[in-house]
């Protein structure tokens, strides 16, 4: 093996790691997540709207969310409407593909090592 | 629905199965081929671990806790799949289980390898690990094919 395979873990990606744990990490927040995912994008008024928390409180869990790159916002009229960021989450499903090329590597290796 | 639980992967190798068995179960085989200085041998509920000897991975210890031996059948161990961050503790996560079966095939041994239990690993790890860069992995696994059919 002449390079790489795998390359390491940068530093900054773990920093930039951070932000999304902690977004996820409350259960106001999970629900918006939700309730974009389900309902498509909407305006702060719509998602408020079953929830227990001031406008001003969703604003801000929204915030956080579009801080972590999970959703993202913009300005229809008057109205700010938020979505969700597809490319992160299908990043997300992406999980279990790398998992599995590293497999098809090693196999790959193993096919080697015991036919040759 | 996707299968978000387990990989599964199946090839036939032109070896016997005695062949297979040995590069699987001997911890000096299998560290040869699969990138990796195991110290010790492989025993029923034991650990073996070892630095990674991948380049670029030099820095990360594996461990395995052997499931199963049964020879010429079974090799099975968990582990911490992708546990490449040593400054991350996985010791309090769920581990994977990896599980490889070996067959009689035309012309060779089927080997079977199933990974499972991911759907029990904690959201954030799915998205470390999605952060890794990726430099072709396909290629790379296609360069070894090449190599092997020649």
């Amino acid at each position: 093996m002449s390079r790489s395979e795998l390359a390491p873990l940068a530093a900054a990606a773990v920093r930039d790691a951070a932000p999304l744990f902690a977004a996820l990490g409350d259960e106001t927040r999970l629900g918006l997540l939700l309730r974009l995912s389900t309902g498509g994008p909407g305006s702060i008024a719509r998602l408020g709207a079953r929830s227990h928390v001031s406008r001003q409180a969703v604003t801000k869990h929204l915030e956080v969310l579009a801080g972590a790159g999970l959703i993202r916002d913009s300005w229809q009229g008057r109205e700010r409407v938020w979505e969700i960021d597809r490319a992160r989450f299908a990043d997300a499903l992406d999980y279990l593909e790398r998992i599995s090329r590293q497999w098809d590597a090693a196999l790959a290796r193993l096919k080697t090592f015991v036919e040759t | 629905m996707k299968n978000t639980d387990r990989i599964e992967k199946e090839m036939v190798l032109r070896a016997p199965r005695s062949r297979v068995w040995r590069a699987l179960t001997d911890s000096r085989e299998f560290s040869a081929w699969f990138g990796v200085k195991l110290e010790g041998e492989f025993a029923v509920g034991q650990s073996v671990k070892g630095p990674i000897t991948i380049p670029g991975y030099t820095h990360v210890t594996m461990e395995v806790i052997v499931e199963s031996l049964e020879p010429e059948r079974l090799f099975a161990y968990r582990w911490h799949p992708y546990a490449i961050d040593p400054k991350q503790d996985y010791s309090a996560e769920p581990m994977t289980l990896v599980e490889f079966r070996l067959e009689e095939a035309p012309g060779g041994t089927r080997l079977s390898v199933v990974e499972s239990g991911f759907d029990r690993l904690p959201a954030h790890r799915r998205d470390e690990a999605f952060r890794m860069n990726e430099p072709g992995w396909q290629g790379q696994l296609d360069n070894v094919r090449k190599h092997v059919e020649v």
